[in-house]
């Protein structure tokens, strides 16, 4: 067991971790933050998406010690407080989720793609989920919940 | 997964040294293809190398001509990058087409080509825009350097530093991907440089390869008509359960062409 440190949605935190440990084991086991899913553990579905260091990553696919030192972002990280983010807002008025299995993960992707580009099209977001499964919606209203969230960024700034 | 012990040394000698001195020890560029295959069992290293500490393979520098791209440059950058995009567009494109965006912001050029998977993108790319790979040994040509399914010519303990691009005169990818893993079904790599026509073909055979005849025939006449009834022999083609090898080379064929047109 070694020590790993970074920092999750801000805050500084630590654990004795094995080498094999993966990001998502850190994040759900170790710190306990379970809205990160794992949906296959073989990069295929992206239900374990984070952000580390600004940029969408499969935490299905990343050991703990390859982040250590940087700012990792999980769903936990997203809302302010009991107030929604407009992108989960987003999803929430468009019935972007049904099991919610799949939320977190397309949250997380929905918010690297408008940060790429904030006035990214349908198509942009159709080819930007293509590392992301949802076994229930058909997709049609994820893509108009991220869209809607997108509009609501830019009305923001 | 088996345990093993984990380095992120910041200099390329230490890595290497580290490599040298571990009973097993395996480089690891951003897991893409290393962590799920150590989740099968099928590699089982005693020490996993963290190349991503090591920034000198993190760079991208274009000098007389050629590009370099740092082993550790990963697939999202490349894809974004302005620099490739005036120079090849072709090389960025093929980037941005690899899986999706979460395994083009951690997979790497060097993972890529060190593991030469048969249906990998950037395989068609070195070959067909006549690349050089630096390693910390050697330089090897792009033609010598990738021998067999999941098989290249590096040796143990050699890594790949950079691969460097001579800027073609035009150079198009065209890529039918396999819609359920993204991974190439065929992928064309074609590009006209001062050495003449190349057509590297990925995703159709055991590992990428040329199509020579095709490069002879757009040599003498460079248009789609040139290819007209031009198939490669699908007895060196790959079957499984996604397409035939008669499927694949019919591909080729209209791959190649459309990658013709673009460029004509
Ligand atoms: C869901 C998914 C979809 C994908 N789709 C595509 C696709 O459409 N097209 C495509 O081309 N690829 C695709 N890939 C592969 C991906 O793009 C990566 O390039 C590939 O997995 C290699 O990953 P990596 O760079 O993280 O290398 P790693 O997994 O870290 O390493 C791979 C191998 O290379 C060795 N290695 C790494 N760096 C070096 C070096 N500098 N010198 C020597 N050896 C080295 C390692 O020891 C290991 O054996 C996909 C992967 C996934 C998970
Ligand atoms: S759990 Fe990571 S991609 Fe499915
Ligand atoms: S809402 Fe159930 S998997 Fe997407």
């Amino acid at each position: 067991m070694h020590s790993v440190s970074m920092t999750v949605n801000n805050m500084v935190v630590s654990g004795d971790i094995e080498g094999r440990t993966l990001l998502v084991e850190f994040l759900r086991e170790t710190l306990r933050l379970t809205g990160t899913h794992v949906g296959c553990d073989t990069s295929q579905c992206g239900a374990c998406t984070v952000h580390v260091n600004g940029l969408s990553v499969k935490s299905c696919a990343m050991f703990a010690f390859q982040a250590e030192g940087t700012e990792v972002t999980t769903i936990e990280g997203v809302a302010d407080g009991d107030k929604l983010h407009p992108m989960q807002e987003a999803f929430r008025t468009n019935h972007g989720l049904q099991c919610g299995f799949c939320t977190p993960g397309m949250v997380m992707t929905a918010l690297a793609l408008v940060n790429e580009n904030p006035e990214l099209t349908e198509t942009d977001v159709r080819i930007g989920l293509e590392g992301n499964l949802c076994r229930c919606t058909g997709y049609q209203n994820i893509v108009k919940s991220i869209l809607d969230g997108a509009k609501a960024l830019r009305s923001q700034t | 997964m088996y345990d093993f012990t984990f380095h992120k040394p910041t200099k390329l000698d230490e890595a290497i040294a580290l490599l040298k001195d571990a009973d097993d020890g395996q480089a690891m560029a951003g897991g893409q293809t290393l962590i799920p295959v150590m989740k099968q069992r099928l590699t089982m290293p005693s020490d996993v190398i963290d190349l991503a500490g090591i920034k000198e393979l993190q760079l991208i520098s274009i000098s007389s001509g050629i590009i370099s791209i740092g082993a550790m440059v990963s697939h999202a950058v490349v894809a974004r990058s302005h620099e490739i995009q005036s120079a090849i567009p072709a090389l960025a494109d093929l980037a941005g087409m690899i899986g999706d965006p979460h395994v083009r912001n951690r997979g790497t050029i060097g993972g890529a080509i060190s593991n030469n998977d048969p249906a990998a993108d950037y395989p068609a790319a070195v070959v067909g825009l006549n690349a050089t790979i630096k390693t910390n040994k050697r330089e090897i040509k792009a033609d010598d350097f990738f021998l067999d399914i999941f098989e290249t010519a590096l040796e143990d303990n050699e890594l790949v530093i950079e691969v460097n691009f001579p800027v073609p005169v035009a150079a198009n990818y065209k890529k039918f991907p396999n819609p359920a893993s993204r991974y190439a079904l065929v992928g064309v790599m074609v590009s006209r440089g001062i050495d003449g026509v190349r057509v590297a073909v990925t995703g159709a055979g055991p590992s990428v390869f040329r199509a020579l005849k095709m490069e002879a025939a757009l040599n003498q006449s460079f248009a789609p008509q040139a290819l007209e009834g031009l198939n490669i022999a699908n007895d060196s083609l790959n079957t499984d359960l996604h397409a035939s090898a008669d499927y694949r080379a019919h591909l080729i064929n209209v791959l190649t062409r459309r990658a013709v047109t673009a460029i004509a």
